[in-house]
């Protein structure tokens, strides 16, 4: 009895486990089918009062933890308890593949999709609807004792492209510059190039790439010399905060729109979204949540920005 | 002969009675379970190496990449306009950590296994050998936050640099691979069989030349599988090597400067690509370099082995 039970569980998992084989080679081909719809739209209930489904959303690591915290509150409010919303890492690529192909509901990502997906991949970008829900900033830091508080912008680019390799001559001490940089493909650093140097940098013979932020402040805590850009939200007493062209990196000055390098944070859906994933977006632009949970996370609210940004970097007045 | 006739005879019998005799459905039952075992793990394995051969050549077949271009190029730069795809500094940087690693637990697990197997037996079993298993048992992350907050500050004072790099990678590395190269080594030396130590000291051999020139010679072959064992756990290894190693694609001049490994730069880019991007398929490329490197230390362990029987 027993033993014929043990096969039928073997035999189960071996069925799992091919299924899962099949899959992985559908995907090599390419050939992932258009039919696979996202889990929301099927089961999502037309009634007006009571949206029952389940939500995926997907992508950036920097966005994962508000997302997460905003999904507990959304699935304890009675409203929308017939509504399961799930959040997964991966990074703001992972999220808008997912996106794209219909995997997810949401792609979490720190940059706009039209940078992503380029060339071949651009008509990818104009089916995802764009859902800008904060906005993070960031700033150069650098360790305690290299005697700088302000950088000029190009005072930034020259340390960044290899230019100026030692801390007095930007007015500081007698110390070499060691960069700690983000990987070439990370949001984070597209943002501050984008917006910080305006320019393309390579990686450098001898710099340091980390993508965990964690990481990077530790290292700019420890090494000697070094110099790196953190969101606001970690910065401490630990790091020296360099001024940009004198401007202070503060959430008013953000807001103001006199300190440039920030970037938002996307929640993309393919096409229109669905009766219940418009309603967790929703949820997320309201002002309870902008004004407690996004603040509380070191998001700044998008419901504060006194300016607005396009993908080309063109900023507007409110 | 005539016992097993009778049987057979007494078989037929059964059979003409009852069709499914319960033997031989345990026989069937047996065969299927151990059949469908087969067939998901060969499913498995194919699945990974054809999902990752054709992501992985996708830059050579339709990308325009030369296959030289990626070996032997210095220049890793997806992002430019100019796309460059040289993976010689990762290809050097994963070499360079491993062998290292590999320089550095091989004396420390051979040491360890002699005093275990032939000094202190007692002591070994039950004391050393658990703790070295431990190893086996922390998690890399662990691992490369202890390299990140010991070992690179250590470095950092004592030689010229950044303290992270090739050297920081091999020491954290080296860590991880002791288990694998101890408790290979370990087995090896006790099933050694106990008449060549007996004879050696019989002709008046002290315990040192008994190790050095009988039993190191003649388990050579085990200890050698579990080094190249070590190298492939290091060469594959990816997050505590990521943390510590610095990351820049570039080959470095010392070995405490900032280098990355194959498997590095996978794991911090992968997840900042789009999947079918032309970046991202370039990672899967190296994904496959790793594979492809992982089946010639499967076949230098065959070697070995085959070696350790003759």
């Amino acid at each position: 009895m027993k033993k014929s039970l043990l096969l039928l569980m073997t035999f189960v998992l071996a069925l799992t486990l091919a299924a899962c084989g099949n899959k992985g080679n559908n995907g090599a081909n390419g050939a992932a089918s258009p039919s696979e719809s996202p889990s929301a739209s099927g089961s999502a209930s037309p009634s007006e009062e009571k949206l029952t489904g389940s939500i995926l959303a997907t992508g950036s690591t920097a966005l994962q933890p508000l997302v997460e915290q905003v999904a507990q509150k959304f699935m304890a409010d009675s409203k929308y308890s017939g509504i399961t919303v799930q959040v997964q890492g991966g990074g703001s690529g992972t999220g808008l593949t997912q996106v794209s192909e219909g995997q997810a509901d949401i792609g979490n990502s720190d940059i706009f999709a039209e940078e992503k997906f380029k060339d071949a991949d651009a008509p990818k970008a104009k089916e995802l609807v764009d859902h800008q829900v904060a906005v993070v900033a960031m700033a150069a830091v650098a360790h305690p004792k290299v005697g700088v508080d302000n950088l000029t912008k190009q005072q930034l680019v020259d340390i960044f492209t290899g230019k100026i390799t030692n801390w007095k001559d930007v007015g500081g001490a007698d110390q070499k510059i060691v960069i700690i940089n983000r990987p070439s493909s990370s949001g984070t650093r597209k943002t501050f190039e984008n917006y910080a140097l305006g320019t393309k940098t390579e990686d450098l013979p001898g710099s340091i790439q980390q993508d965990s932020s964690g990481t990077v402040k530790k290292l700019v805590a420890e090494t000697p010399g070094a110099i790196a850009y953190l969101a606001l939200s970690y910065l401490d007493d630990t790091v020296q905060v360099l001024k940009y062209d004198g401007v202070e990196p503060t959430v008013e000055n953000v807001t103001s729109g006199k300190y440039p390098v920030w970037a938002y944070e996307h929640m993309y859906t393919k096409g229109e979204p669905t009766p219940v994933v418009k309603a967790f977006l929703d949820y997320m632009m309201s002002e309870e949540i902008q004004n407690a949970d996004v603040k509380e996370l070191n998001f700044i609210p998008i419901t504060s920005m006194q300016i607005a940004r396009d993908a080309n970097g063109n900023v507007t007045q409110k | 002969m005539n016992l097993s006739y009778k049987e057979v005879k007494r078989d037929t019998a059964v059979q003409a009675s009852k069709p499914f005799p319960k033997h031989r459905i345990e026989e069937w039952r047996g065969k299927a379970y151990v059949y469908v075992c087969i067939l998901v793990l060969i499913v498995t394995i194919f699945s990974i190496v054809y999902f990752i051969a054709v992501r992985g050549l996708t830059p050579f077949v339709s990308g325009g990449v030369g296959v030289g271009e990626m070996l032997f190029g210095k220049v890793w730069d997806p992002d430019a306009e100019q796309p460059l795809y040289g993976a010689l500094p990762f290809l050097y940087g994963s070499f360079a950590t491993s062998l290292l690693a590999a320089a550095i637990a091989a004396p420390l697990g051979f040491c360890a296994a002699i005093f275990m197997t032939e000094m202190m037996p007692k002591l070994g079993r039950t004391v050393l050998q658990p703790a070295i298993e431990l190893l086996a048992g922390i998690p890399s992350v662990v691992y490369g936050f202890v390299g990140l907050s010991v070992i690179v500050p250590f470095l950092r004072h004592t030689f010229p640099g950044q303290g992270i790099g090739i050297m920081a990678g091999s020491i954290v590395l080296s860590i991880m691979i002791l288990p694998t190269v101890t408790t290979i080594a370990t087995d090896a030396l006790r099933s050694l069989p106990s008449g060549l130590k007996e004879g050696s000291y019989a002709l008046g051999a002290t315990r040192w030349q008994t190790i050095s020139r009988i039993i190191l010679p003649t388990t050579l072959p085990s200890l050698l599988t579990g080094i190249v064992l070590g190298i492939a756990r290091a060469f594959g290894e990816a997050l505590a090597v990521q943390m510590v190693i610095g990351n820049a694609p570039h080959i470095p001049d010392s070995l405490f400067e900032s280098a990355a490994t194959l498997t590095s730069i996978i794991t911090l880019s992968m997840g900042n690509t789009t999947l079918g991007s032309a970046h991202n398929n370039a990672l899967w490329s190296l994904a496959l370099i790793l594979l492809l490197m992982t089946f010639v230390f499967v076949f230098i362990v065959r070697l070995l082995e085959r070696r350790a029987k003759r």
